[in-house]
């Protein structure tokens, strides 16, 4: 399942669908860092609020998108993630270590602008 | 001579099956009876309970017009259910009944009391009016003794499965009380907790909590556990995983009030405190969730 990746700017925005199989988070991972590179974005979000489970490939997965991003000298924020989904994750000790994160898209774009304004 | 035999054992046999049939409309012949009497001698009947009622000082908490009024609905369930030999009005009757007087304050032992008052009150009419002829007094009281049972049972099940719901239904409310989450500035939310923390109510403060910081787009939250005496570890935990959840949806959490039985705790069971921001008090708290907001408090009418 291809995931619609969006460009506002200098980011780009990568909208999840609800159910990602390890395949498909596998081809997302090498799409973003390509769409970073192909774009010269500074800034990735990754919408996950139609994902009603995050299990321990997809939180290593999306670590490691953000990791590659920044390799690129971009940032990674993901945004979206539920209530549930979250208390499910803290109980079953998945953390997105190391990955910002932000309630929704308006607050992910906050972020990235507050971010490169300051350092502009 | 065995034809005869035989025939001797068959009207033996015939008699018996007689004297059964006899004895299994008796029981219905007698219980038409028995209802027919007490509907006759309602008004007496219901007076002497109401009399006993008051002289046993039970159901103090309503007045006399009450006891009467639902004396009166009592003893005309109570005979209905006698003849119809069905339980469920009773039942139905039962819980409404006790929906009604269980806010005013009638106690369990005054339930079962009265219905108990009842079955001995018509008992002892039953004496008073079969006493010259014993056996059939027997026989009546075969018809009645079960179903009086079962009726004062009936009644005082029904009573106390309502206290348990009225019960159930106050911790409830009580567990939605204690954890109230407060939006105090824009984007900041405090959770001021209060008493004791078990395992199901810190779950419960966790999805509370996750829901607010959803809709009220939080960002920052003070959680103040000065109220809270003790914590094991299993709640310290959780404590520890709601922080770590806020985070997933943005949200940075302050942790404030710790006792010092309670930072005892948290170091003692090896928490990693790198993951919690703590502060002293609830106000130094809400100061550095402003910080972190781009507040700046000054006192109104200060240096211009």
């Amino acid at each position: 399942m291809e995931v619609p990746v969006l460009k506002q700017g200098q980011f780009l925005i990568a909208t999840v669908q609800a159910a990602l199989t390890d395949e498909d988070l596998v081809h997302l991972r090498r799409a973003m860092v390509e769409r970073v590179v192909r774009s010269r974005s500074l800034g990735v979000i990754i919408d996950v609020t139609a994902m009603d489970i995050m299990d321990s490939f997809a939180s290593r997965t999306l670590r490691e998108i953000a990791q590659m991003i920044r390799l690129r000298g971009a940032e990674t924020i993901i945004v979206g993630i539920q209530p549930d989904v979250a208390f499910a994750m803290v109980q079953l000790g998945i953390t997105l270590e190391g990955v910002v994160t932000a309630l929704d898209l308006e607050e992910g774009l906050d972020y990235l602008k507050n971010k490169f304004d300051s350092s502009a | 001579m065995a034809k005869e035999m035989a025939g001797m054992e068959r009207s033996t046999t015939w008699q018996e099956t007689l004297v059964h049939d006899a004895s299994l409309e008796g029981t219905a012949v007698l219980l038409r009876e028995l209802v027919a009497h007490l509907r006759q001698n309602r008004t007496q009947l219901r007076e002497e309970w109401a009399k006993r009622i008051t002289e046993a000082k039970l159901l103090t908490a309503m007045s006399k017009e009450e006891i009467f009024a639902e004396a009166t609905a009592v003893y005309d369930q109570y005979v209905e259910a006698l003849q119809t030999g069905t339980f469920e009005a009773l039942q139905a009757y039962a819980r409404s009944l006790s929906e009604r007087i269980i806010p005013r304050g009638v106690e369990t032992h005054e339930v079962v009391g009265i219905v108990l008052l009842l079955r001995d009150v018509l008992a002892r009419s039953l004496f008073a009016k079969y006493q010259a002829d014993f056996t059939k007094l027997d026989r009546i009281l075969d018809a009645y003794e079960p179903a009086a049972n079962r009726i004062a049972n009936t009644v005082a099940v029904g009573f106390v499965q309502e206290r348990e719901r009225v019960i159930r239904q106050q911790q409830e409310a009580i567990r939605e009380l204690s954890t109230p989450v407060l939006q105090v500035r824009e984007r900041l939310l405090i959770l001021p907790i209060i008493g004791v923390i078990d395992p199901q109510r810190a779950r419960q403060l966790t999805e509370q909590l996750l829901r607010g910081i959803r809709t009220n787009r939080a960002k920052v939250v003070v959680i103040d556990i000065t109220g809270v005496a003790a914590m094991d570890a299993t709640v310290a935990n959780h404590l520890v995983q709601t922080v770590e959840a806020s985070r997933l949806l943005g949200a940075t959490v302050i942790v404030t009030g710790l006792s010092p039985e309670i930072a005892q705790t948290l170091v003692t069971i090896g928490v990693d405190l790198g993951k919690m921001n703590t502060v002293g008090d609830l106000q130094g708290g809400i100061e550095q969730a402003e910080r972190l907001l781009g507040y700046k408090v000054v006192p109104a009418g200060a240096a211009s």
